[in-house]
């Protein structure tokens, strides 16, 4: 059982449908959907067939609409019986991915405001993500320089593949803004679909997509080390959101093995690179990807070898586990507390700020 | 231990190596700049002929793109898996303080002190007007 109190990492709000996003939208923005008829279409990311068990628990599963969508359900699914503290809104979105940069940026934007509006203001408890267009670095940090007076806003999200490896200098736009107000860079399972989720091609199944997701966040981490984003950044935090953890440790292993002999390669990485991600790298623990066994798990614990990297989170409305039970049985009590709690406040130094504007965001 | 005249000094210009074998163990014999160091030739990590590798420089960079080649010439890249060995040290670049190759002291000498033992000449001849590199072990 949860405790009340308790911050989580990892909740979806759902757009309902693209009409809900026009009164959000400035007014060329507006006519330019209405007269394309984008409003008819609900611009999911569509990384998983709308049916699979993932998207929705069943006792989270709305009458109608997407589940996700409503806050009152939210409310009485989630944050009336766990009681947290904070709760961080991640949506996922096609505006985030789309072709177009200006299109791509004016719907997050609208996103955003709507984020503010239908639920932030709604609900005192909720944080947000600041939703930007992932492949248009410089407007991604505009909209992050226009959200960054709201400290309702603590992060930045981003998906694990998009055109390019993260890492990438023509990021670093984003890294900065991100670093200079105080926001981690969340990085959360998916994929903008400019290529394929599994660096082999294209998969017929949706269970090989998802399975590759890992070796998504673990191309991510290894772009981030490999191109000297921690140097380069030395007060940014990355959260990896919806990730799995069980990878991570032999993907560290790995890292660390290859670094020895090509460091010279890379010289800015002057320590070894696990040591870099155990301090600057999070996770949330949902899903776990645990083992089935104790024993097995603090094995796993250990190699992870480091007690603040976790953060607590429901991935609400996904099905990942049932009831309460949003963490793995036989975690130690005093990690659980760090899990809970110590580990999301000081990955989200805004979480400590008051929920009041400093000013108006823009709309 | 035992002192050991390893090379007389000519025979090792600076940048040069030789390999040498005392009381069983191979060792190589370095010249950075006119001082001598010596390492054994087997490298910590998986036993390859460490001193045979290829001698690089320190390659750094506070930040991405901010190069910087530093003490040339004092770095040896094991042949297997290029793991780096400071000459000087026998430290690792990637775990300076777990991971080190054994050294040996060595010094130079004049021929005419040496003349006077006592000390312990495998392979080298010793004439009174040359310099010789000696090896404790």
């Amino acid at each position: 059982m949860i405790p009340a109190g308790a911050i989580d990492c990892d909740l979806h709000p759902a757009v309902p449908n693209t009409r809900a996003l026009l009164p959000y939208l400035d007014l060329y923005w507006r006519e330019h959907v209405l007269r394309r008829g984008m409003e008819r279409d609900n611009l999911e990311a569509s990384a998983f067939p709308p049916a699979a068990p993932i998207n929705a628990r069943p006792d989270w599963q709305p009458e109608t609409g997407l589940p996700g969508s409503s806050l009152p359900e939210m409310q009485a699914h989630l944050l009336n019986r766990l009681r947290p503290r904070a709760a961080i809104c991640n949506v996922i979105h096609g505006a985030q991915m789309m072709m177009s940069e200006d299109l791509s940026a004016a719907l997050c934007r609208a996103i955003n405001n709507w984020l503010v509006a239908e639920w932030l203001d709604r609900e005192p408890r909720l944080r947000a993500s600041i939703v930007v267009p992932v492949h248009s670095p410089e407007l991604a940090a505009e909209e992050i320089e226009r959200r960054a007076t709201d400290p309702r806003f603590i992060q930045v999200l981003l998906l694990a593949m998009t055109e390019m490896p993260l890492g990438r200098r023509m990021m670093w736009p984003v890294y900065r803004a991100a670093e200079k107000h105080g926001l981690p860079i969340g990085i959360h399972a998916g994929s903008s679909f400019r290529h394929p989720p599994s660096a082999g091609g294209w998969g017929s199944f949706y269970l090989e997509d998802y399975v590759s997701y890992a070796q998504g966040f673990a191309a991510a981490l290894n772009s981030l080390l490999a191109e000297g984003v921690f140097q380069k950044f030395p007060d940014l935090r990355v959260v990896l959101i919806e990730s799995g953890v069980t990878w991570l440790p032999a993907s560290m292993w790995r890292i660390n093995k290859t670094w020895r002999g090509v460091r010279a390669e890379v010289p800015w990485l002057d320590r070894l690179p696990s040591d870099i991600l155990r301090e600057r790298v999070r996770l949330t623990a949902q899903p776990f990807d645990a083992p089935p066994d104790a024993a097995a798990l603090a094995t796993l614990l250990e190699q992870l070898g480091s007690d603040d990297m976790l953060l607590f989170a429901t991935d609400y409305p996904h099905w990942h586990y049932d009831g309460d039970e949003a963490l793995p049985p036989g975690l130690p009590a005093a990690l659980m507390q760090k899990i809970l709690v110590d580990n999301p406040l000081a990955t989200y130094p805004r979480l400590a700020m008051a929920a009041t504007p400093m000013q108006e965001a823009h709309r | 231990m035992a002192r050991h005249v390893v090379a007389a000094v000519g025979e090792i210009p600076p940048g040069g190596r030789k390999l040498v074998t005392i009381r069983g163990r191979e060792i190589g014999v370095f010249n950075l700049d006119g001082e001598f160091y010596a390492l054994v030739n087997r490298c910590p990590h998986q036993g390859a002929a460490l001193c045979t590798g290829v001698v690089v420089s320190r390659l750094e960079a506070s930040l991405p793109g901010e190069y910087r080649l530093s003490q040339p010439g004092t770095m040896l890249r094991c042949p297997w898996h290029c793991w780096e060995f400071d000459i000087r040290t026998g430290q690792s670049w990637c775990d300076p303080n777990d991971i080190k190759a054994r050294t040996y002291a060595v010094t130079v000498e004049p021929g005419e002190a040496l003349a006077k033992g006592p000390f312990a000449a495998e392979t080298v001849g010793v004439a009174v007007e040359h310099d010789y590199v000696v090896l404790t072990l």
